[in-house]
């Protein structure tokens, strides 16, 4: 199901079938990619889309450009908030005590929610669900993975976030807190991961290189690149 | 107007299941916490979803002990799960 509309505002995520129309025409040869069947929020979606623009509300070129838009964000906007926090001290006491101020600083604005930076240490480690729907810092991280917005992942990092870390292939220490953040309501979430070591003399440039988005989401560590 | 609860305050999440567009997971009523952070006040998502017009609410980062959640968790006893709670959704514990 897509993000509801609490302050995120549109477009929200409709899948492959937002753009097309929901019949099935599909007579032989092997599966196409656009030939599965909508469910009942997809088609809503579809026909809420071609009344507006029947209507007169938004052009289908809007819709279209502010997919483009969306789609348009990629996590390199994460990684230099997390790059210059690595860097700036001063800079990431700023970001810490007013996420909103720290990304407008970095050319990031958010748009309708409130951005809360929550910083990785040797003794907490971080992670980002959003269980009711998929909230999501979508202003610097892009469109959430399919997975964030899965039942299992929000179902399932909230009642046993060691054995999800796990899968993912992060392992955190029994004497280290996992803190689960639930982004139920107005507020966003970046993780700045764990500056891994061996990377104290790299740039700003060169540290946003390594920093990826599963990091900022908190279920991987960034790893010291090969010597 | 003075805020109902300032961070340290020991919070339990009501335990009622009303009708509509409620932003407290169910898993998370009735369980006690404590208070972290508040975010400042925001508009009740449980109105403006029907465009009604109401009074904001102020929002609360509420911090739980895993194992006051699950009684099976795991984990370390020291995992907590942070969530977004508004203000009506909250009692002094």
């Amino acid at each position: 199901m897509s993000e509801h509309s609490h302050g995120e505002g549109a477009p929200h995520d409709h899948g492959d079938g937002f753009g097309s129309h929901s019949h099935i025409h599909r007579e032989s040869g092997p599966p196409q990619p656009d030939d599965k069947v909508h469910s009942y929020y997809q088609i809503l979606g579809i026909a809420l889309k071609e009344l507006l623009i029947e209507k007169g509300i938004v052009t289908a070129e809007e819709v279209r450009a502010a997919i483009e838009e969306r789609e348009a964000i990629t996590p390199a906007r994460g990684a230099r908030i997390v790059a210059r926090a690595w860097t700036d001290p001063e800079y990431k006491d700023r970001l810490l005590a007013d996420g909103n101020a720290g990304a407008a600083e970095m050319g990031c604005p958010m748009t309708y929610t409130e951005l809360v930076a929550v910083e990785n240490t040797d003794d907490v480690h971080n992670v980002i669900v959003c269980t009711l729907c998929s909230c999501y810092p979508r202003e610097l991280l892009g469109l959430p993975p399919s997975w964030y917005k899965s039942r299992e992942y929000r179902a399932r990092v909230v009642r046993e976030p060691r054995a999800v870390l796990k899968e993912f292939g992060t392992e955190v220490p029994d004497d280290m807190e996992i803190r689960v953040h639930d982004s139920t309501a107005d507020i966003r979430y970046l993780v700045i991961p764990r500056r891994p070591a061996g990377t104290e003399g790299m740039s700003a440039d060169d540290l946003e290189a390594l920093i990826t988005r599963d990091s900022m989401v908190g279920v991987a560590e960034v790893k010291t690149p090969p010597a | 107007m003075a805020e109902p609860f300032e961070p340290g305050d020991a919070v339990r999440v009501r335990e009622d299941y009303p009708p509509g567009h409620i932003r407290t997971p169910v898993f998370i009523r009735g369980k006690e916490g404590v208070v972290t952070r508040t975010f400042g006040r925001f508009d009740n998502p449980e109105i403006t979803t029907y465009e009604l017009e109401g009074p904001q609410k102020t929002l609360y980062e509420v911090r739980f002990r895993q194992v006051d959640i699950w009684p099976d968790y795991d984990g370390s006893p020291s995992d907590t799960l942070d969530v977004d709670i508004y203000e009506h959704w909250l009692e002094k514990a």
